[in-house]
């Protein structure tokens, strides 16, 4: 029975974070696409060796666009409808909607914006190939370290809410999690790898165009995995018209 | 009287939702959560900094999507 909810809910996490790839591919193509191809025309014209094209351009932004997006969302999606058959009942007084879009607005922050903020998404041609391995590292060091960060902060403000109420445990977990990142983000190494002349206008824009991809695509899977469990776990009372049609059947 | 105090808690209902067991969610959790990061890796960093197979063809499928989705491409 408890085994069968939680698979309900992996497969519901997984369709809503296919729905949400949907929208953040739509965001990813009309937004971000514009300043991909703009970096890359920077990087042709500064560039002197020319690299052959594996996979054409046209078919890039858009079947392999779509391909990492969509293969994203399902994941993603997965490991949040995991993480919801943990949270739900356990982060406080919520229902599984609120504990829906409550969980994926944390993710948003700790898996994206937090590394985000001391490792931004670059465009081509700002990287330098021969760091790609720390730089890959780094990344998803700052992320592990960000998600693990959240749990530990999650777990602090309950053990406190006892004794300090849970709005004062909330900002003190809050609080302790913005710190320890900030010593993160103090003592990790910096990348700045931007190559001279490189238009400022659309490094920002490509890295604001990253930014909605994201917050699309989490809050869409907070807003549609919401549903899905809500209406799994508290299916509605009939409505005003079923229980009219009810006694007229008999 | 009792009816008064009764009244609030049916209205506004602040029920903690039942919690699903631990021992119901790992195997679940361990084994899909390993399969979903596989295909995170696939997507965010095979044929970057690390390869499982030869060649640039996954890197140069996805190269859009791990610019646009923030991991380190190349």
């Amino acid at each position: 029975m408890n085994s069968a909810t939680v698979r309900n809910l992996l497969v519901r996490g997984m369709l809503a974070g296919l729905a949400a790839g949907v929208l953040a591919l739509i965001v990813a193509y009309v937004l971000g696409e514009p300043n991909v191809d703009k970096a890359i025309s920077f990087e042709e014209a500064h560039s002197h060796e020319h690299e052959m094209e594996v996979v054409s351009r046209s078919l890039q932004s858009t079947a392999g666009l779509a391909t990492g997006v969509l293969v994203f969302g399902v994941a993603f999606g997965g490991i949040a409808g995991l993480a919801f058959c943990f949270a739900l009942g356990r982060v406080g007084r919520f229902g599984p909607r609120a504990t829906a879009l409550l969980l994926s607005g944390c993710a948003l922050l700790t898996v994206y914006v937090v590394p985000f903020l001391k490792y931004p998404a670059n465009p081509p041609s700002v990287g330098n190939p021969d760091t790609i391995g720390k730089r890959t590292t780094l990344y998803f060091l700052m992320m592990l370290l960000s998600v693990l960060l959240a749990i530990a902060a999650t777990l602090l403000g309950k053990r406190l809410a006892p004794g300090l109420g849970t709005w004062w445990a909330t900002v003190v977990a809050v609080a302790a999690f913005v710190v320890v990142i900030g010593l993160a983000f103090q003592f990790l190494p910096a990348v700045n790898e931007v190559p001279t002349g490189f238009p400022a206008t659309l490094l920002w824009r490509f890295r604001l165009s990253a930014l909605a991809i994201q917050a699309v695509m989490w809050g869409g899977f907070g807003l549609a995995f919401g549903e899905l469990a809500e209406r799994m776990l508290n299916p509605k009372p009939a409505t005003v018209a079923n229980k009219r049609a009810v006694p007229a059947a008999h | 009287m009792a009816q008064t105090v009764a009244q609030p808690t049916a209205t506004t209902p602040v029920v903690m939702p039942a919690k699903l067991p631990l021992k119901a969610i790992a195997p679940w959790a361990v084994f899909f959560g390993v399969l979903m990061l596989v295909l995170l890796y696939f997507v965010g960093a095979e044929q970057g900094a690390t390869s499982v197979f030869s060649g640039t063809d996954v890197h140069e499928w996805v190269h859009d999507a791990r610019h646009l989705l923030g991991f380190p491409c190349h």
